[in-house]
């Protein structure tokens, strides 16, 4: 198995509307690891998330992009999915008039490349992950996010990524908005496509989530850049304590 | 500049989809063709004795050809590309054959063959209950089920209709679209040929659908179908027509009339699949009336064609009557479809339904024109209108029309429009999860017109997300 790591963010630049919001992000995920980015309000984390990803209102200016090793910053968003990327999306888009059954086949369909297999056993997988994201099976013939609830869209972004398997998840505030039970059933989703063999990149404002799904690093991101990195123990500390002794060092750095 | 080589490189492969499908010709030899270009009295008449009609039609087809020539265009529409036809450039009749077949064997090589490709023989077999086959004026084909005909259904051809049935066209005849009631109806009354006649007697119920196929295929070609459908007390009909026309440089014309009357309790539903080439006017006038508590529905796709000016009318005559119109339009690069809606409540607790929705890509321009209008005895009644338009790209347009005129007490109107935009944020989405661009904005669209594909025939579904799909190849990013 290859050493590098799946995905490896070397000084990474984004503008938005022409204003720089990630300044210079560094960073490597190696398999089987959970990282937690965390961070105030308009920090830079869901740039970063969406930059990843190949959000075409995000322009990367400068710095690199690797997953196992590929350079993706020349991929469009098709191709960055397909080398094995996923963005669960903060607010994800309704798609009136198309069923969550045939949006999945379709998805599936370009992952497998023509692996008969899955294919035909697209149906079994399909209803196993609405079982597992404790889903009514009536959701198969309702129409991609449309009307469906804050915590129903959260937990079919979760779907999605559990019928794609990605190598690399960027889990954009999967856990705002959401109640306890429902955190509690995503949180299990993230858990079992969680192994060996790929890696996760939890953006979130709230320590909660980390409750649940424990992350191996954690980061804090403030305006546009890594502040800090660590263990487990950084969120602990957060909870405590806010971003505020942060902000203080920020601004006496400044 | 080169983003408008690309743009014409995609028109370009757009065209070459349309022409290997559905926009390839035969070559153009017939029975009978005009001698000339153009319409006058003398063609009228020629037509007319062709046709060994009776001295009312012939009278009615002259008197409507003198309201042609003293109508003006219509100032609404796109007046500009209606001003571009060229009448005088237009052959008005055309007699592919002698003899209208029976089997698809007495049918010439060639046309049958045109018509196998575009698929009419193997629905018949699959899914039809009677296939009326038009090419240029004529009905070249027609069959109908055994079962229907002992029952005393008639489904002929509007010209044999005239011959077979006289009493009962006189009856009806232009009695809800006059000859006087637009520059084309009035255009259609003179030069009038082939089309459908079809009764259904008190109490018969068509369980599978009647189909007619119209086809041009000469160049500059003008094809006047002419249809009317009477459901008589308490029946019930499924009638679908489909259209196609090869790709020419120069333009043709399409001018229909049709008339439906609902007799008390009947039930008709007419589906129209049309599938012009992007050189074809294509100007309809569709009405229809329904008596007491009887039900009508217009399920209308419009795709291709240069300009289409298309309003399907429902007059609610009766009390308790229903009209129903759900209609889709797709605009593509070159193309108007200036489409839409009437209902006119006359009657007492009748209710209406209008959905229209337009897909605008690449240039095209879609119009939703509307018209609900309450009459002060049409008391209780309901109405619910909701237009939707969806723009692929910044060079697309989307315009919405809607009239109503409300003149009577108790009446429940509710009204939705909405205009929206692809957004980048829902392409991402889809691209996202591996998608190509292409896959997310055919899934987007299909999407959208879903309600209206819900409602057609399985084989007809299939074949518009075909023809839209052809629409969308190609397509630049």
């Amino acid at each position: 198995m290859s050493t590098q790591p799946l995905l490896k963010i070397n000084d990474l630049h984004v503008e938005v509307a022409g204003i720089e919001v990630v300044k210079g992000v560094s960073l490597e995920l190696n398999r089987g690891e959970v990282h937690a980015i965390m961070g105030p309000n308009g920090s830079g984390k869901s740039s970063l998330a969406n930059a990843i990803a190949g959000h075409p209102s995000y322009t990367i200016t400068s710095g690199e992009v690797f997953v196992d090793g590929e350079d993706i910053l020349e991929m469009d968003p098709t191709e960055r999915s397909l080398a094995g990327i996923f963005l669960a999306f903060q607010y994800p888009m309704a798609v009136p008039g198309v069923t969550v059954t045939g949006f999945m086949r379709s998805a599936v369909k370009a992952h497998v490349k023509g692996d008969e297999q899955i294919l035909r056993r697209f149906r079994k997988d399909l209803k196993a992950k609405f079982e597992l994201l404790e889903m009514d099976p009536s959701f198969s013939t309702r129409y991609v996010n449309d009307g469906f609830s804050g915590g129903e869209k959260k937990r079919f972004e979760i779907l999605q990524m559990a019928m794609l398997n990605p190598k690399v998840a960027i889990l954009d505030e999967t856990d705002s908005g959401l109640d306890i039970d429902a955190l509690k059933v995503v949180s299990k989703g993230i858990n079992k496509v969680q192994s060996e063999e790929n890696t996760f990149l939890l953006v979130t404002h709230y320590q909660r989530i980390l409750n649940y799904v424990k992350p191996d690093f954690v980061h804090v991101m403030m305006d546009g850049r890594i502040k800090q990195s660590g263990g487990p123990e950084l969120a602990h500390k957060l909870e405590e304590l806010g971003y505020d002794w942060l902000k203080s060092e920020v601004q006496a750095e400044a | 500049m080169p983003q408008v080589k690309e743009k014409n490189q995609a028109i370009e492969s757009l065209a070459d989809d349309y022409r290997s499908k559905y926009g390839f010709h035969d070559p153009e030899e017939y029975f009978h063709k005009t001698p000339r270009r153009g319409v006058s009295h003398e063609v009228v008449e020629m037509i007319s004795q062709m046709k060994n009609e009776p001295d009312w039609m012939r009278a009615f087809r002259h008197k409507a050809l003198d309201t042609f020539f003293s109508k003006p265009m219509p100032k609404w529409g796109n007046s500009k590309v209606l001003g571009e036809i060229d009448f005088d450039n237009i052959f008005y009749y055309i007699k592919p054959t002698e003899f209208q077949g029976k089997t698809w064997e007495e049918v010439p090589d060639k046309i049958k063959n045109t018509f196998d490709r575009l698929g009419v023989p193997e629905a018949e077999r699959k899914f039809l209950a009677g296939v009326s086959a038009q090419y240029e004026s004529e009905v070249v084909y027609h069959s109908i089920h055994k079962e229907l005909t002992d029952q005393g259904v008639i489904f002929l051809d509007m010209d044999s209709g005239l011959r077979e049935y006289p009493e009962i066209v006189k009856k009806y005849f232009a009695t809800i679209i006059p000859a006087a009631d637009n520059k084309f109806s009035a255009l259609n009354s003179a030069v009038w040929s082939g089309g459908s006649f079809i009764y259904i007697p008190p109490g018969v119920d068509v369980k599978i659908p009647l189909q007619a196929y119209f086809r041009i295929n000469a160049q500059n070609m003008g094809q006047f179908e002419r249809t009317l459908i009477i459901a008589d007390k308490g029946s019930r009909v499924h009638y679908i027509e489909g259209c196609t026309a090869p790709m020419y440089s120069s333009d043709s014309l399409h001018s229909a009339v049709v008339e439906l009357i609902g007799l008390e309790d009947s039930y008709i539903r007419y589906t129209t699949i049309q599938n012009w080439s992007n050189n074809v006017y294509n100007l309809v006038t569709k009405r229809a009336t329904a008596h007491k508590n009887a039900t009508v529905e217009w399920v209308d796709g419009n795709i291709g064609s240069k300009l289409t000016m298309k309003y399907p009318c429902i007059n609610l005559v009766g009390e308790g009557a229903k009209g129903e119109i759900l209609s889709v339009a797709f605009a593509n690069t070159g193309q108007h479809q200036d489409a839409g809606a009437k209902v006119i409540h006359v009657a007492p607790n009748t209710s209406s339904r209008i959905t229209s929705k337009s897909v605008s890509r690449a240039g095209g321009r879609a119009s939703y024109r509307g018209l609900v209008k309450t009459y002060p005895s049409a008391k209780n009644c309901k109405i619910n209108v909701e237009c939707d338009a969806l723009l692929m790209d910044g060079a697309s347009r989307s315009d919405t029309y809607p009239t109503m005129e409300i003149d009577s007490d108790n009446v429940r109107v509710e009204h939705e429009a909405s205009v929206s935009k692809v957004a980048e944020e829902q392409i991402f989405y889809l691209t996202s999860r591996g998608l190509s661009e292409d896959e997310a904005r055919l899934l987007i669209i299909n999407g959208f017109i879903n309600p209206f594909v819900k409602e057609l025939p399985m084989e007809y579904a299939i074949e518009l997300n075909r023809l839209i799909e052809l629409e969308m190849e190609g397509s630049v990013g």
